[in-house]
């Protein structure tokens, strides 16, 4: 087994011993940081990502913690946009697009597919260092600059503030390189590295959200690299380009940006929604409804995703009829994203719940994603967006979808895999507490935000009218139970990694493949044979002999099946 | 697919099989080169999307400014453009030559055509060089460095500027993506000296000539749009 591993590695992986695994079979930091293995990859990304987060909500304490009541309250003007500008620039490109794609895409996507790994390791490893790079040039630009452009760099303004937007956008086409490589990374693995057997009909949801995720991340992410780069000699050389006092076009560039961010929102919330279906399907112990359909949705949706960026640009000056077109694709996309939702209701409808903490964050997710899609169409209605445009309502309806959506979606996930991820479990009692607190202070947070924006509050402003100042303070208040609860959930999952009991080989009675490979975490090559699939992704007939048609008791004991593969012990 | 066990054999066994380019995690040659070909494709697609975002640009310049377009292009000089497609699409050809004769274990015929495309290359470069030394010494500069004097006067005109722009930026990534495929066909070259590729195995060789016949269609639209009509 030559390539798979490090040099380091390569010796010791001739043996599989017991307790054998992926964390623990060579130990060297370098084992770690020039590994080609996608698990050990995956987590890598996991750590860098929350550090990501971490940074980004400690801004956006900052952020609220202004705003908690008019007039200055801990900084000045000049600091607030600075602060919310990193804010939105740290969680948009160094947080949540890599986020579920790149750590548990890595870590489950190739499992998923019965295969050793990714079709290109070495890309993949190359990937994780391009986005450290990228985010590293951003944040030191962001640091030694003062960059208060917002995370959408408009020009003109983009092209005389800041001293370093230089650096920060050629950091985000740094960054950008790391999402498309990683995108065709996982669609040629998705192509040609099925185990024997697993057939399209075959691959589990999350692999079809992560590949048409993919396409997305190939299609669109050339073009915000294209964009920064006219931006990158916008400054340097005044190209002329979107400048106007040049003779330039500063629509085109929103033109530009928005054919990237828009489907760069699906970027965002399609990986969620494998997640979801993953949960669905395993807590509620029946496959997903319309299975087909809710394959399909995420192609159509990543496809239809191309279609609709003038909905950012209604009050830009474009034409009334690109506005009604725009808006017209923009409702359609609601047609697949229903499907889906429901569907995930029907599964549960007619499935046994078992409310566990992944499954509590889909339920959440659930909620949180509709009133998130909901106000979406709603400032897809021309007339209403008018009103609403630049509104706190706008704020609150991207919160909804990215944090309420893909974040919980990504905690959710993270709980579901985290005992193949490390080999232990964490303590049910605090995950429930955690999710109760993230979520009763996410919807103190942003719903009263959506109240602010209905009454005219403005988006990016650092003082407000005496008016709004009790649902301001409010929502202060909600983020940080929010704060709270994210800190709960840290503090026991890096608690579990030293004391968390150890977890079985598939402790939630999951079908899809990942769990069917001997151990949790799983042999450094995944299958120690390669599995040959005979059914689809969701059977869970084993899984009712294990448990019973029953929802298990809730209390976390519910029997645990210890083995589902018998072919462990290899050579 | 849940514990499905059935098994055709041990994996782990197979390196005795396994040809020294077969990497660990494919199960076949075939796989990996269909694997790898096709990450090429899919590279290539996200290349040309790259460019479109400055042709979209070129036309939306194009359709506001028409006038300004066509008098700015009679500065660039065809001829030399001329050339370079040429050089091109020689070196493409040389390219397509080396595939050929590695697929029948020619390994020198591989050698002596690799370094003709990389003489193309080099070609290619050092016209351009000239043509860009040639502007530059006239003040033809991109954005707010256009500045025409000894003679070019009269392309002081507005929007002349965007089409430099323009030019410029299309061309110099262009010319960026060439030094690149020099860059791999040195190695390319270095690798089929000491002998990694034969008629079994020449899938970097491939691929790389992939790329480079990319390079060259985007030339073949850059030519005429920039310096024919
Ligand atoms: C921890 C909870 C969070 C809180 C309390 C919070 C708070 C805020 C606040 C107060 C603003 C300024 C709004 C404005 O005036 O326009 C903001 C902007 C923004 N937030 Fe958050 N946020 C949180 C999490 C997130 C997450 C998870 C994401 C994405 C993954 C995100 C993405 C953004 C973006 C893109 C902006 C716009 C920044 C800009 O206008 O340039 N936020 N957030
Ligand atoms: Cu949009």
């Amino acid at each position: 087994m030559s390539n798979i591993a490090t040099p380091a590695t390569a010796t010791g992986s001739v043996h599989h011993g017991a307790g054998h695994n992926y964390l623990n079979h060579a130990k060297s930091l370098k084992s770690w940081l020039l590994t080609l293995d996608h698990k050990r990859i995956g987590l890598m990304y996991l750590v860098t990502v929350s550090l990501a987060f971490l940074a980004g909500g400690i801004l956006a304490l900052l952020v609220r913690a202004e705003l908690i009541a008019p007039g200055q309250t801990i900084m000045d003007a000049q600091t607030y946009n600075q602060i919310f500008s990193l804010h939105g620039i740290i969680m948009v490109f160094a947080f949540i697009i890599p986020s579920i794609p790149a750590v548990m895409g890595n870590f489950a996507l190739p499992m998923h597919l019965g295969a050793k790994d990714v079709a290109f390791p070495r890309l993949n490893l190359a990937s994780y260092y391009i986005y450290v790079l990228g985010i590293a040039i951003a944040l030191a630009a962001m640091l030694v600059g003062n960059v208060d452009t917002g995370w959408t760099f408009y020009t003109p303004y983009s092209k005389s503030v800041g001293d370093s937007v230089l650096l920060l956008t050629f950091g985000v086409f740094v960054a950008g390189f790391s999402s498309i490589l990683t995108g065709l990374n996982f669609i040629v693995t998705v192509h040609k590295m099925r185990a024997p057997g697993l057939t399209w009909n075959r691959l589990p949801l999350f692999v079809w959200s992560i590949y048409a995720t993919s396409i997305v991340q190939v299609l669109a992410t050339p073009v915000i690299g294209i964009t920064m780069l006219l931006l990158f000699l916008e400054r340097l050389m005044g190209i002329g380009i979107f400048d106007p006092a040049l003779g330039g076009d500063p629509v085109l560039f929103q033109h530009f940006f928005w054919f990237y961010s828009h489907p760069a929102v699906y970027i965002m919330i399609l990986p969620a929604f494998g997640v979801i279906s993953e949960l669905m399907a395993t807590f509620s112990r029946r496959p997903v409804m319309g299975y087909k359909f809710v394959a399909l949705s995420s192609v159509a949706i990543a496809f239809l995703g191309f279609l609709v960026w003038g909905h950012h640009m209604f009050v830009s000056g474009q034409s009334a009829v690109s506005s009604i077109i725009f808006s017209l694709l923009t409702y359609l996309i609601g047609i697949p994203t229903g499907i889906k939702v429901i569907n995930w209701v029907g599964t549960m409808y007619k499935g046994s719940v078992w409310l566990r903490t992944p499954m509590l964050y889909a339920l959440a997710f659930l909620f949180l994603f509709s009133i998130g899609g909901f106000t979406g169409i709603m400032l897809g209605v021309l007339a209403v967006d008018v009103h609403l445009h630049d509104t706190y309502f706008v704020v609150a309806h991207f919160h909804y979808v990215m944090m309420g959506g893909t974040v919980i979606a990504a905690l959710g996930g993270l709980h579901y895999w985290w005992p193949k991820m490390t080999g232990k479990m964490y303590n049910e009692t605090l995950g429930r507490i955690g999710v109760g607190l993230i979520f009763v202070g996410f919807n103190l947070t942003f719903f009263t935000q959506f109240i602010l924006g209905s009454q005219g509050m403005p988006r990016r402003y650092y003082d407000y009218l005496p008016e709004f100042a009790s649902l301001h303070a409010l929502s202060t208040y909600g983020s940080w139970i929010l704060a709270a609860g994210l800190f709960l959930v840290a503090a026991y999952l890096i608690a579990s990694l030293f004391r968390g009991e150890k977890a079985p080989a598939n402790p939630w009675g999951a079908a899809t493949l990942e769990w069917t490979n001997a151990t949790s975490p799983p042999d450094p090559h995944n299958f120690v044979r390669t599995p040959i699939v005979t059914r689809g992704p969701y059977d869970y007939h084993l899984a009712r002999e294990l448990f019973g048609n029953g929802a298990g008791d809730g209390d976390g004991a519910a029997p645990v099946p210890e083995v589902r593969d018998t072919t462990h012990q290899s050579s | 697919m849940a514990s499905t066990t059935a098994t055709a054999h041990a994996d782990t066994h197979r390196e005795a099989h396994h040809p020294p380019h077969l990497q660990h995690h494919f199960v076949s040659s075939e796989q990996q080169f269909d694997a790898a070909k096709m990450g090429m494709w899919l590279f290539l697609i996200t290349e040309i999307l790259l460019f479109s975002g400055m042709f979209v640009a070129y036309t939306v310049y194009r359709v506001w400014h028409p006038e300004v377009f066509v008098r700015s292009a009679e500065l660039l000089d065809w001829r030399l453009g001329g050339l370079n497609t040429l050089v091109l699409l020689a070196s493409s050809f040389t390219v397509a030559l080396g595939i050929h004769y590695i697929q029948n274990g020619d390994r020198k015929g591989l050698v002596v055509n690799l370094i003709l495309t990389l003489l193309f290359a080099a070609t290619f470069m050092v016209v351009k060089y000239f043509e860009y030394t040639g502007k530059f010494a006239h003040g033809i500069f991109p954005g707010e460095h256009f500045h025409p004097h000894e003679g070019y006067e009269q392309y002081n005109i507005p929007y002349a500027p965007q089409f430099f722009s323009i030019y410029f930026v299309m061309t110099g990534i262009h010319g960026f993506h060439v030094l690149v495929g020099m860059g791999i066909f040195v190695w390319i070259t270095l690798r089929a000296l000491k002998g990694h590729f034969s008629s079994e195995y020449y899938t970097p060789v491939e691929l790389s000539g992939l790329y480079w016949h990319l390079v060259d269609i985007i030339w073949i639209f850059l030519f005429p749009l920039l310096y024919l009509i």
